[in-house]
């Protein structure tokens, strides 16, 4: 960006970005071959590819997989609809806005995270908690894009398609409906990746199963290679649900 | 003065008191009438005992402890992030280099290698600082990057024909720009400062508040539980509304 410099080159940027990551991987195989860093703190990397094949080819994790995944469905289920649902309610009056959005936004950027403890007591260590828990997380963003989406439609729009004699259901279905479903539809994903985050958190912190459990498990055991590999599942595992999430929105977006 | 008792009546702040009020009065009824007193306390008798909360032996140095690590989380992500946001924005092939890099370690749960800060740092006040840091920098680096990238090249171009040298530049030209969306930053940065430490609090903890809400939950002592938690949510909600300020108070020259 500044003034005079020369445009950068392609091929260095793509270089730079393969180099990296095999200079990181050189230095974790030297360290643990030859700069003699103990094996509990950090496993092989051939070690740890081998496990993680291992991970992938025997289908141990799929009893992990399928208790994430539940939780994570049943718990944006809750989230999207009461989310959608109360901040519908909410954006049908500027008064109500103005005074639950300041309300929601003040609990949302508290960590929730926090009342885990709360969480366990009530609904105990199994799936129930992670449930309640990251229902309530991912209840935030979707419940205040869904107010921001309806709240702020374009008055001349709502104005024109009643002057055109719009009924209730005609005005919601034409006018207010478009408008808002861009925003309730980013509202959810950020929803959707806020209660997996915390679903695999709370796994981590309290619970008896799940991938995030899997983890703790792994790394009590001492189980280095299989822990690395087992992280390396989770965030691929992440990553793909992110994409899914992703690819569904913007599909969704497209009129 | 009823014209002015109505106004009151009418406003969003005082709405937002009733159903704040509201909540707490059905919670009240449920804890004293309809929930056993081992897992929900009322939220007067929360209140009355918190002096009890925090006379237990530990709670105040706890509490001390999790704010030690809160500020030197954030001293330390500001500084990296900060440092690391000028870099990239400042320089075209550092970032579009690292740039991809930095955003793809952003999106990944790190939830999942907390138990490695653990093995790493120990269970002391080191690992969450780490964890801290890890979830503060990122926000940080991105917006500053971005903040930076947003200057108007002219003006640095034109800082430099007047013969500004590098630290002129910084001072007079990119660091009034970028504060702005530095401050933007800092104040994600805090958010991910919150949730990283406590996470790590509550998952494995020998003296902070971690330690504590899990002696609580254990001992069926909600309300010593609820009052911790909420003393940790009020805190978190001022630090916010801190951030949020100083966010407005730098961000107005713009405008």
């Amino acid at each position: 960006m500044s003034g005079g410099a020369k445009p950068v080159s392609r091929a260095a940027v793509i270089a730079v970005q393969i180099a990296v990551p095999v200079v990181l991987v050189a230095l974790w195989y030297l360290a643990t071959t030859r700069w003699g860093v103990s094996r509990i703190l950090l496993p092989n990397p051939v070690a740890a590819l081998q496990a993680f094949i291992r991970v992938l080819t025997t289908g141990a994790f799929l009893g992990d997989l399928r208790v994430t995944l539940f939780e994570l469905l049943v718990a944006f289920a809750i989230s999207a609809t009461s989310g959608v649902v109360a901040g519908y309610l909410i954006s049908r009056s500027t008064w109500r806005i103005r005074v639950f959005e300041p309300l929601f936004s003040a609990i949302y950027s508290v960590p929730l995270i926090l009342f885990l403890p709360l969480y366990v007591l009530w609904f105990g260590l199994g799936p129930a908690s992670k449930i309640a828990l990251g229902a309530s997380i991912s209840f935030f963003p979707v419940a205040l894009n869904t107010i921001a989406g309806f709240g702020h439609v374009d008055r001349t729009l709502v104005t024109a398609a009643r002057a055109m004699g719009a009924s209730d259901v005609q005005l919601f279905r034409f006018v207010l409906l478009p408008a808002a479903f861009p925003i309730i539809l980013a509202g959810m994903r950020l929803g959707f990746t806020v209660a997996l985050l915390s679903i695999i958190g709370s796994e981590a912190l309290a619970s008896l199963a799940g991938l995030g459990h899997h983890i703790v498990e792994l790394s009590e055991n001492m189980e280095m290679p299989g822990m690395f590999a087992y992280i390396a599942f989770v965030v691929a595992i992440a990553a793909m649900l992110n994409l899914v999430v992703s690819t569904l929105e913007a599909r969704g977006r497209r009129p | 003065m009823t014209v002015a008792l109505r106004r009151v009546a009418a406003s969003p702040a005082f709405g937002r008191l009733i159903v704040i009020a509201v909540l707490l009065a059905i919670w009240e009824i449920a804890a004293r009438r309809f929930v056993d007193p081992m897992f929900l306390a009322p939220p007067s008798q929360v209140v009355w005992r918190i002096g009890a909360m925090f006379g237990t032996r530990g709670v105040p140095a706890a509490i001390e402890i999790t704010l030690f690590e809160l500020v030197v989380a954030f001293a330390l992500s500001a500084a990296i992030g900060i440092t690391v946001g000028l870099v990239l924005g400042l320089n075209d092939f550092s970032r579009r280099s690292f740039m991809p890099m930095v955003l793809l370690v952003y999106g990944m749960p790190q939830i999942t290698i907390l138990p490695l800060f653990i093995l790493y740092f120990g269970i002391g006040a080191a690992s969450k600082i780490a964890f801290g840091v890890t979830h503060g920098t990122f926000p940080i680096i991105v917006t500053v990057a971005a903040g930076v990238q947003n200057i108007r090249p002219i003006l640095l171009t034109c800082a430099r024909s007047m013969g500004a040298n590098f630290w002129q530049q910084l001072r007079h030209v990119i660091f009034p720009h970028v504060v702005p969306t530095l401050f933007t930053g800092m104040r994600l940065g805090m958010t991910g400062v919150l949730l990283g430490v406590l996470l790590a609090e509550l998952y494995v903890s020998t003296a902070g508040i971690g330690y504590f809400t899990t002696l609580f939950t254990q001992n069926f002592d909600p309300t010593r539980l609820l009052g911790l938690v909420g003393t940790l949510a009020a805190i978190a909600i001022v630090l916010n509304a801190l951030m949020r300020s100083l966010e407005r108070r730098f961000g107005r020259w713009r405008d």
